[in-house]
């Protein structure tokens, strides 16, 4: 199967934000603009097949009933890698997500993934289980971000494209506009789950 | 005098004008997953706010007396993570103990505020904030009383939503968004409250 599979699954079938609804913290918080919603799903694609592929490796040697300790002081550990990474390469990125880089840890993706999937799996697949799922989180958390930020101030990425008229409605990046364009979202999801899409691809 | 104005704004932002849920968005999956019904989400409330107390007080104490002389700051996120699964734990114990029908309500969500990113992330801000061991704990208390606030006003229409007749598309998480979106809007209202 199984790469090709592993990949798709994180990416469409079972795409944390849209399917699973995990994670909202960050979704919510971070995608005031695309770029930021980009950042942030790097950030957990690092951590995540990381942490993936170490908890994986370790599978039969953590003992069973303390398994979650040391999940977490795994996934700490590379958060904390993340971080400072981010904070010496890409300073400003680092001030614009601030809280939100070390609250990785208790993301639940990452400890739903280390419990359902890495624990139980050889290390090469759950690494890419780990890159699957990362890409599934980035694409909803861009998508999310474009969105807002087009409604919320004009730009994509930064550069203007709604022309000189348009006057942006700062709710969007505001607190309420990220509630409601994720509820939207997940509308459209289910409406188009429901229809001949059945077993489709949409995002 | 002006320590109890400052303790005083402490409080009222971390109720109502920095909102953990609403404006800060920590704490969003126990926001969504216990709120189904008012009995619960007090529970929750209640559960996360003893957590949150407790955990400012004993990771300010942590860093101060263990990490920084070290100078082990670095460490930061890895310690306070550690701390609050434990004291989590130690809660679950409790609790089991002393109201087995609130742990049967509270069921799954329990272990669960261990990944409760207001925890967390009340220790962190504590820190980044510069308190002092008292602001820590009122900046605590505050942040939890607010999320139990959300919460139960939460519950309290979802449970209204449950009648209502709601466009199949938008069932479950969706019109829960929406909800969460209009209430937030409500937040916003405070915004004025401090400069």
């Amino acid at each position: 199967m199984k790469v090709k599979n592993i990949l798709i699954n994180g990416i469409f079938k079972e795409n944390p934000i849209f399917r699973l609804v995990l994670g909202m913290c960050p979704t919510l918080a971070v995608t005031t603009a695309a770029v930021n919603g980009l950042a942030m799903g790097m950030a957990v694609i690092f951590v995540l097949s990381a942490s993936n592929l170490v908890i994986s490796l370790l599978r039969n040697f953590i003992p069973d009933k303390i398994r979650i300790p040391a999940f977490v002081v795994i996934i700490a550990s590379f958060v904390t890698i993340a971080g400072m990474l981010m904070e010496a390469f890409v300073p400003a990125l680092y001030d614009a997500l601030g809280l939100f880089i070390p609250l990785i840890v208790v993301n639940c993706i990452i400890l739903g993934r280390a419990e359902a999937f890495a624990s139980k799996n050889k290390p090469f697949d759950s690494l890419f289980d780990g890159i699957g799922m990362g890409i599934g989180f980035t694409l909803a958390l861009t998508i999310l971000g474009i969105i807002r930020e087009i409604i919320g101030a004009g730009t994509i990425f930064g550069y203007p494209i709604m022309g000189q008229s348009f006057e942006p409605a700062i709710i969007m990046i505001m607190p309420p506009g990220a509630f409601i364009t994720l509820g939207l979202i997940l509308a459209l999801v289910n409406k188009l789950d429901s229809g001949k899409f059945k077993h489709g691809e949409e995002t | 005098m002006e320590y109890f104005g400052k303790i005083f704004i402490i409080l009222l932002s971390s109720i109502l004008v920095n909102n953990f849920i609403m404006s800060r968005f920590l704490g969003i999956c126990p926001f969504l997953g216990v709120s189904k019904r008012v009995s619960t989400a007090i529970g929750m409330g209640a559960a996360v706010t003893f957590v949150m107390a407790l955990a400012s007080v004993i990771t300010y104490l942590a860093y101060y007396f263990i990490l920084e002389p070290l100078e082990m700051q670095y460490m930061q996120t890895l310690a306070f993570i550690l701390i609050i699964a434990t004291l989590v734990q130690f809660v679950e114990m409790v609790i089991q103990k002393i109201s087995p029908s609130l742990y049967q309500a509270l069921g799954v969500y329990l272990p669960l505020i261990t990944t409760n990113c207001a925890v967390l992330g009340v220790a962190i801000l504590n820190i980044e904030e510069g308190y002092d061991l008292f602001q820590t704990l009122v900046n605590g208390i505050g942040g939890a009383l607010g999320f139990t606030l959300a919460i139960v006003l939460f519950a309290g229409i979802r449970e209204r939503l449950e009648l209502s007749d709601i466009p199949e598309p938008f069932k479950g998480f969706p019109i829960a968004m929406i909800t969460a979106g209009l209430m937030s809007v409500a937040f916003l209202g405070f915004q004025g409250l401090i400069k």
